[in-house]
């Protein structure tokens, strides 16, 4: 019996030995017995001032590194407390791991003091999840959670531990071996024949397009999807979460599809004779109105997760598996092309639509996102790891910041939950502390989550904030514009002296209004070493160009009017 | 269309709940749904009815796949197969009418399994169908209470519904008899 361990150590023993270096968490009852041993670890904890932003910090820790980010948290308000982190996790398969205190296993059931259904409250909303009532189950479970967070199609998993489970004493034994499971299948492999037709379709096509997702990157399929881009000269248009998995200033590169993708991006997509979805979901803000889209286009659907198989859009070939594996099975029979033609077709879609060049604008005196937006771009050289929020300010990120590297754009697309950005680049520069982390966050969202810049401070994260201060919830905002004849219900913003409060906090901050100050503070934030915050009073009611409808056909996008509004006129 | 899955679980608490929560979220509507234990220790199976198209089975298939405790699932629609229900009907029957009763049992090949002074109790399994008929030609005399299982199904002649897992697991090359591709 030489090796006796409390479950809380055994918890550890275990985080450590699946290489677990940085938790974040929140203590309390149910979960002190973990914490307490926690001190014995080489575990680094972050203290968070939310349980929710636990949950995004490991999120954004998952997705600029790929390795599964970790949460703590104690019973019942601690526990509910993750649940918008953990369903932003899901819907964008991301990797983490909660842990959460229980109440004592024999007072489960009897609504004891902070006690919460948790695994019944987040079934529906994790990958798998697991309450652990006896102590010699803490370390199978938590390797088998991090096998499933991980493997497959990942996603967020949930460990609920009894407070017994952790004081109780077991022997300890690692098991390290590849987990089996017996039903799970993370991985499928599609029939050979599925092969086959997918390249004769691919050979054949005139007009065909590659989709980028999220996949990709969750796959490590970059390089291979560039090859094979470039092999058949096939234009790549990305998803929202796919930016950064082709690179940005790639010649074959088309930008973002969708809602808020450029114009002749969907205008390929709605003539396009072949579309090659590489670890994509057909979001219904990719599609639009599924009736009318690529109706011209025979569809082969790459996935690991075959219930995404016409699901949204109906698809001619199917191929279940890892991407890098699909892709290497089939890059060797996909003939080298030309395409000449359709490239030449979509380059004259594109047009003038194409300038986008805010940096060359005559400066009227205005500033507007995406001058702030370029101007980051351009002086981080593209190569900054951006964490974006939920809102217009999201959208000019992805139209204005050009990714050239993967995992460089950390937004939260399925969910689309407002107070993800600061938390979420909090993990991302612990996962990549070289990293340059730059959280791109309206005055909206910052407002729910701001609370961390305690964590910052606390934690000394560099992280630069640029908060794009609009006075609006300006996505909400636009819509009413559009949609409800400018009646701005609940939509105007009052918001504190952003630069006051970064400094309350111990940061150093500014405020900037003028397009010429951008520049100089956005390298004083560069050059500082702890974190900056950067309040940029921008436009108040810029507006998101194109704009595809909520349901309208693709082709039917708000265009820009002219002149634009960020083409500004002599008399704006 | 009405459509009966037989879908085999690892027999942990919750599960029911997990399989249940899936129709749910992904709006599938159960129309009923039956679990028991197997020859197998340790693994339950239920038999599902759902209504729904080709691509819906398809892809209710793939999500139930998705949940870790999910070991088999097999659609049986359109193979040849047993499907069962099993109804206890509590019928009135007087002196005059009980004779009558028990002659409609026996055509239905059912069974009374308890006799009260002014009631039966009547044991009967078949599909579906032959159920409602039955219960329609009671209906005069009385149903007071029934209580029917839900359809339990197997596929007929040799071909047994394989209750361990389906293969492909994470790092054995499945192969390609494996595809879940339409
Ligand atoms: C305000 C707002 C506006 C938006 N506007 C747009 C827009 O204009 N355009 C846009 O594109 N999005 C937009 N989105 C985001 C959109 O809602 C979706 O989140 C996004 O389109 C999803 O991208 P995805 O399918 O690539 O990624 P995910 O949703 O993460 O899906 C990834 C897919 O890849 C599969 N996969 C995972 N791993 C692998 C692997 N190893 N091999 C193969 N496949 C794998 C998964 O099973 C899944 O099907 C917007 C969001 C918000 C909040
Ligand atoms: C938690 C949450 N609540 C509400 C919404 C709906 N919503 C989407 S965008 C948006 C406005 C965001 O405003 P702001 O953060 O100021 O960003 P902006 O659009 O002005 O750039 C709102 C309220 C949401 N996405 N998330
Ligand atoms: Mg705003």
């Amino acid at each position: 019996m030489g090796n006796m361990r409390t479950g809380a150590q055994i918890l550890w023993e275990s985080l450590v030995r699946e290489g677990v270096t940085t938790v974040f968490g929140y203590p309390g009852g149910a979960i002190l017995p973990a914490y307490d041993a926690m001190l014995e670890y080489p575990v680094r904890h972050v203290l968070v001032r939310h349980e929710q932003g636990a949950t995004h910090m490991a999120d954004g820790y998952a997705r600029a590194s790929g390795e599964v980010g970790v949460a703590v948290a104690t019973s019942g308000p601690g526990a509910t407390n993750m649940v918008t982190g953990i369903a932003t996790a899901m819907l964008d398969s991301s990797p983490i791991v909660c842990i959460t205190g229980q109440v004592g296993s024999r007072l489960i059931g009897s609504d004891a003091f902070q006690e919460t259904d948790v695994t019944g409250v987040t079934l529906p909303i994790t990958k798998h999840n697991y309450l652990v009532s006896n102590v010699s189950e803490v370390a199978p479970t938590i390797h088998e959670a991090f096998y499933v967070a991980r493997s497959g199609r990942p996603g967020p998993v949930l460990v609920d531990i009894t407070k017994d489970a952790q004081q109780g004493s077991a022997e300890f034994v690692w098991d390290g071996s590849p987990v089996r499971l017996p039903g799970y299948r993370p991985e499928l492999r599609a029939s050979d024949a599925e092969r086959r037709r997918a390249v004769d379709l691919i050979n054949g096509a005139k007009r065909p397009i590659i989709f980028a997702g999220h996949g990709v990157m969750l796959s490590g399929a970059m390089d291979l999807v560039r090859e094979f881009a470039e092999r058949a000269n096939i234009p790549v248009a990305m998803t929202l979460l796919g930016i950064g998995s082709f690179p940005a200033l790639h010649p074959l590169n088309l930008g973002m599809m969708g809602m808020h993708g450029e114009a002749w991006v969907n205008q390929a997509i709605q003539e396009a004779d072949l579309l090659l979805a590489f670890g994509m979901r057909f979001d219904d803000r990719v599609t639009g109105n599924v009736k009318t889209y690529a109706p011209n286009a025979r569809k082969i659907h790459v996935d690991i997760d075959p219930a995404e198989f016409n699901k949204n859009v109906m698809v001619d070939v199917t191929l279940a598996g890892d991407l890098s594996n699909v892709l290497r099975e089939l890059l060797p029979r996909v003939e080298r092309g030309d395409r000449g033609v359709w490239l030449d077709s979509i380059a004259e879609m594109k047009g003038d639509s194409a300038v986008r060049d805010v940096q060359n604008l005559p400066d009227s005196g205005h500033l507007y996102a995406a001058h702030v937006i370029n101007d980051i771009w351009r002086m981080t050289d593209g190569k900054a790891v951006v964490v974006t929020d939920v809102g217009q300010h999201q959208m000019w990120e992805a139209q204005y910041y050009h990714h050239e590297k993967p995992r460089s754009l950390i937004t939260s697309g399925g969910l689309g939950t407002m107070g993800f950005a600061l938390p979420a680049a909090i993990g991302a520069k612990l996962a990549r502390p070289e990293a340059e982390v730059w959280a791109i966050v309206g005055d909206g969202g910052f407002q729910m989550t701001m609370c961390e810049l305690a964590t910052i401070a606390q934690e000394k994260v560099k992280v630069n904030v640029a908060i794009i201060n609009n006075g609006y919830l300006g996505m909400v905002r636009q819509w009413q514009e559009f949609f409800y004849e400018r009646r701005y219900a609940a939509t105007p913003l009052l918001s504190p002296d952003f630069a006051k409060l970064g400094e309350a906090f111990g940061l150093r901050s500014a405020t900037v209004s003028r397009r010429q100050e951008v520049e100089p503070t956005v390298a004083m934030a560069r050059a500082e070493p702890g974190a900056v915050v950067i309040d940029f009073r921008v436009e108040q009611e810029d507006t998101v160009y194109p704009m595809v409808p909520a349901g309208a056909d693709l082709h039917a996008m708000i265009r820009r009017p002219s002149p634009s509004p960020i083409v500004e006129t002599a008399d704006d | 269309m009405r459509r009966t899955f037989v879908v085999h679980v690892e027999d942990k608490p919750g599960v029911l709940n997990r399989v249940a929560s899936l129709f749910r979220r992904r709006a599938f509507n159960i129309e009923s749904l039956t679990v028991g234990r197997t020859e197998v220790p340790r693994v339950s199976r239920m038999t599902i009815v759902v209504d729904t198209d080709d691509n819906g089975a398809k892809r209710l298939e793939a999500n139930l796949y998705k949940l870790v405790n999910v070991l088999r699932v097999t659609d049986l629609t359109g193979d040849a197969a047993v499907i069962r229900d099993l109804t206890l009907i509590r019928v009135a029957a007087t002196q005059e009418t009980r004779t009558q009763v028990m002659q409609i049992v026996d055509t239905f090949r059912g069974r009374v399994v308890d006799v009260a002074p002014d009631s039966l109790i009547v044991e009967a399994t078949g599909t579906e169908d032959k159920i409602d008929g039955l219960l329609g030609v009671l209906q005069p005399y009385g149903v007071l209470e029934i209580v029917r299982t839900g359809r339990v199904a197997m596929s007929r002649g040799q071909q047994s519904v394989a209750t361990e897992p389906a293969d492909a697991p994470a790092e054995a090359d499945p192969g390609d008899q494996v595809s879940y591709s339409v």
